[in-house]
């Protein structure tokens, strides 16, 4: 009986415990994460002025509609998206198949892709800057030694986003790329011996193996990359100050910035961030469909 | 991985998406400092009485790093002391004094202290959040004894419906900076800038003959400072931003044409802006500190700034008046008192403004000490005094000058009136970064459809601000 007693005590001591963190964990999460978005949703029908909030429905949806920023940051957003996508998941994809095919110095080359991570992104876009000055940047002397025409980069509106989108993919191809390793390196190697036994070169080892063996992951990394490109903000904003030249890199998220910190206007930038919460929701709920089908 | 990790994994991130607006909700409740409630001397006409017992906290203290002024700081707290022993001030360091973001996620959880740092263009949000008080009652010619030389222009801008709601500490108005090296250079006469737009285009081309990656001259065209700069140049021409009654756009004008086309025939037609545009604020002051640029649109404070964290000398910097000369743009800053205040604490912090900012010989103004720690004396900022308050600074600065003063003096020598920033400007800046930014990095830009696109935006703008 004692022995029962001091096990019981010992669980609920324990439980308690467990208990006590899990509170603690609910109560920051609650207050921190929960509670902002809560006080957004109902920000985003109300107004403040002269002290006093007021709510005003969907005047405040209204508003950003009506703004041409919207459209345009939705634009160049989706642009972003895209371009993000066609070099963010494809660059990386590539360099880790490189890198599984590899024999030898795979270890040295794995650090080598991985190491401009660990650049604060601070000093990376600095870098990237000084790389595309248009005047005595890095990128126009190289094209100009190899008789190439010279870019504006970051100077263009026809060019800007791309400039950033080559600039943001450097700086995290390594972290994409390490995953896409190690979901290469889960692919039985039995596959690959029997497409090699039966005269399969590199190109169709890639397609007949690689690739329908690593599509589910590829998709859910495709839609987790989707959801994080379409909140961009560091990199245009430190590269080209949030707008770009004509406003061609300013983003959704860049404006809702704006609208909160630049103008005080709470009401629109709660707006639009419920609708970009809404949006991103929609691409949250197919990941999770997709991902019980991976289960 | 498992389901339940997907899931959370997206509700995180989908959470993330409207987590960048939010955190000013996260904002705690009003919070103020121990006061003292209205008690004995509480009566708003009369001054602080020194029996009361007041604690008020102020921000902008220069930070521990800023060794000199901290000094000061410290002393003259400590002088105010011997006049008001029973006020107690909490001083709040900061560096630099406000950050807009910070700012305005003070204001909505009411944060901020009981008295705080503002700029000049800030007085609109502060009254919108309701988080300012009247202190029409409490200054007069008894609490601010130098209230009558202080430029009506610029008390302007601290009011609104007739309510005075600040009170200065520093400001400037804008002119033309330059490079007294480069001028030399260049063949040009350093004591006499350009003082037309024509003479600029002028001189930038001959600047950036000197090669070498100078340019003639430099512009923002980012982060809102285009549409800033913009302002400052048509203000200049003598255009205005925005009708009399602040419900229309009113640059759209040959004057606002005018601004843009000489930005388009500097960058384009003579080339002597460079071709790295998108400049924001510092760009301009690196640029110019490493002798690479040889004029642009500032205010004195760049120079300060300029010798101070970008090692330049001060001997080769000057500045001369606005461009055109029909009127400058004025900005500054000045400190509000915090909603709920009691009337000894806005008292207090009334003398503490007056002693610290606003007294002649005390203070920001004891240039002898400012001097003796080897800070600037001499540039011509503050500049909200006329007079007699003005002769007596001008005086004091002289005696103690450790710059230049004759490098400033084209823009001393000429009058040009002063002229406030727009309501609700950083708006309608943003909105005008783009026309700016267009001509610049454009060379098919079409100035007169960047403007009329840029008015229609602003109109939008002020349409739904009313």
């Amino acid at each position: 009986m004692a022995a029962i007693n001091v096990s019981l005590r010992r669980k609920v001591r324990q439980n308690l415990t467990a208990h006590g963190f899990l509170i603690g964990a609910v109560l920051c999460f609650g207050y921190f994460s929960w509670y902002p978005m809560v006080r957004e949703i109902v920000m985003s029908f109300q107004r403040t002025r002269r002290g006093r909030t007021t709510w005003v429905g969907l005047d405040n949806l209204d508003h950003i509609l009506q703004d041409p920023a919207f459209w345009q940051a939705w634009r160049n957003t989706l642009l972003f998206t895209v371009l993000a996508l066609l070099f963010g998941f494809a660059v990386p994809f590539l360099v880790a198949i490189l890198l599984n095919e590899l024999r030898h110095a795979r270890s040295y080359l794995r650090i080598l892709v991985y190491l401009p991570v660990m650049m604060p992104p601070v000093a990376s876009v600095l870098l990237f800057k000084y790389f595309y000055d248009p005047g005595h940047g890095l990128f126009n002397h190289l094209l100009a030694a190899l008789h190439l025409p010279t870019s504006a980069w970051l100077n263009s509106p026809d060019t800007a986003m791309v400039s950033v989108v080559i600039a943001a993919t450097w700086m995290n191809m390594g972290g994409a790329t390490l995953i896409y390793l190690a979901a290469l390196q889960g692919i039985p190697g039995e596959l690959y011996e029997a497409a090699e036994l039966d005269g399969a070169g590199l190109l169709r080892r890639i397609w007949y193996v690689t690739v329908p063996q690593t599509r589910l992951i590829l998709s859910l990394l495709l839609l987790l990359q989707i959801v994080a490109t379409m909140q961009v903000f560091v990199e245009p904003y430190l590269l080209t100050g949030g707008n770009g030249p004509q406003g061609s890199t300013l983003t959704v998220v860049h404006l809702i910035y704006q609208y909160a910190f630049n103008f005080n206007n709470y009401g629109s930038a709660s707006a639009l961030g419920l609708v970009m919460l809404l949006l991103l929701a929609g691409f949250s709920g197919l990941y999770v469909r997709l991902s019980r089908n991976a289960d | 991985m498992n389901t339940d990790l997907f899931l959370h994994r997206s509700v995180a991130l989908a959470a993330a998406a409207g987590l960048a607006l939010s955190v000013a909700a996260c904002s705690g409740s009003a919070s103020g400092s121990g006061s003292s409630k209205d008690g004995a001397g509480s009566s708003v006409s009369a001054t602080l009485d020194p029996a009361a017992k007041v604690t008020i906290s102020i921000d902008c203290e220069p930070p521990v790093t800023k060794t000199a002024e901290r000094k000061q700081w410290a002393e003259d707290i400590a002088a105010f002391n011997r006049l008001y022993p029973n006020v107690t001030i909490n001083s709040k360091d900061a560096s630099p004094c406000e950050e807009p973001a910070p700012f305005t996620a003070q204001l909505k959880g009411r944060t901020q202290t009981d008295v705080f740092y503002t700029y000049f263009t800030d007085l609109g949000q502060v009254l919108d959040e309701g988080q300012a008080e009247d202190i029409t009652p409490y200054v007069n010619e008894t609490t601010v004894p130098a209230l009558k030389d202080i430029d009506p222009s610029v008390l302007a801008t601290l009011k609104a419906d007739g309510k005075l709601y600040g009170l200065p500490t520093s400001n400037y108005r804008m002119g033309l900076l330059y490079n007294r090296k480069l001028f030399t250079r260049a063949g040009l006469d350093p004591d006499k800038p350009p003082a037309t737009w024509d003479e600029v285009r002028a001189a930038a081309r001959k600047l950036a003959a000197l090669g070498n990656g100078v340019n003639g001259y430099g512009d923002y065209s980012a982060t809102n400072q285009g549409g800033w700069h913009y302002t400052a140049e048509l203000y200049g021409l003598g255009g205005a931003m925005v009708s009399e009654d602040g419900k229309k756009a009113a640059f759209n004008t040959p004057e606002g044409r005018q601004v843009l086309q000489n930005l388009y025939d500097m960058r384009w037609t003579d080339n002597s802006m460079g071709a790295t545009q998108g400049l924001k604020w510092p760009d301009l002051m690196t640029r110019m500190a490493s002798d690479k640029l040889g004029m642009y649109v500032g205010a004195p404070d760049d120079i300060t700034y300029m010798v101070q964290t970008l090692k330049g000398n001060y001997a080769d910097y000057g500045m001369g008046p606005m461009p055109g000369g029909k009127s400058a743009l004025l900005g500054g800053n000045d400190y509000m008192f915090k909603k709920g205040s009691s009337p000894d604490q806005i008292k207090a912090g009334i003398a503490w403004i007056n002693f610290k900012y606003l007294t002649l010989g005390k203070g920001q103004f004891d240039y002898a000490r400012t001097k003796a720690d080897n800070l600037p004396v001499g540039l011509p900022q503050p500049f909200f005094f006329t007079g007699a308050s003005l002769a007596g600074d001008n005086r004091a600065k002289a005696a103690s000058a450790t710059v230049p003063v004759q490098n400033y003096a084209p823009y001393l020598a000429t009058s040009v009136p002063g002229r406030t920033e727009p309501a609700n400007a950083q708006q309608i800046y943003k909105v005008l970064d783009n026309p700016v930014s267009a001509v610049l990095t454009d060379r098919n830009a079409n100035v007169s459809k960047l403007l009329s696109d840029a008015e229609t935006q602003v109109n939008q703008v002020l349409a739904s601000l009313q």
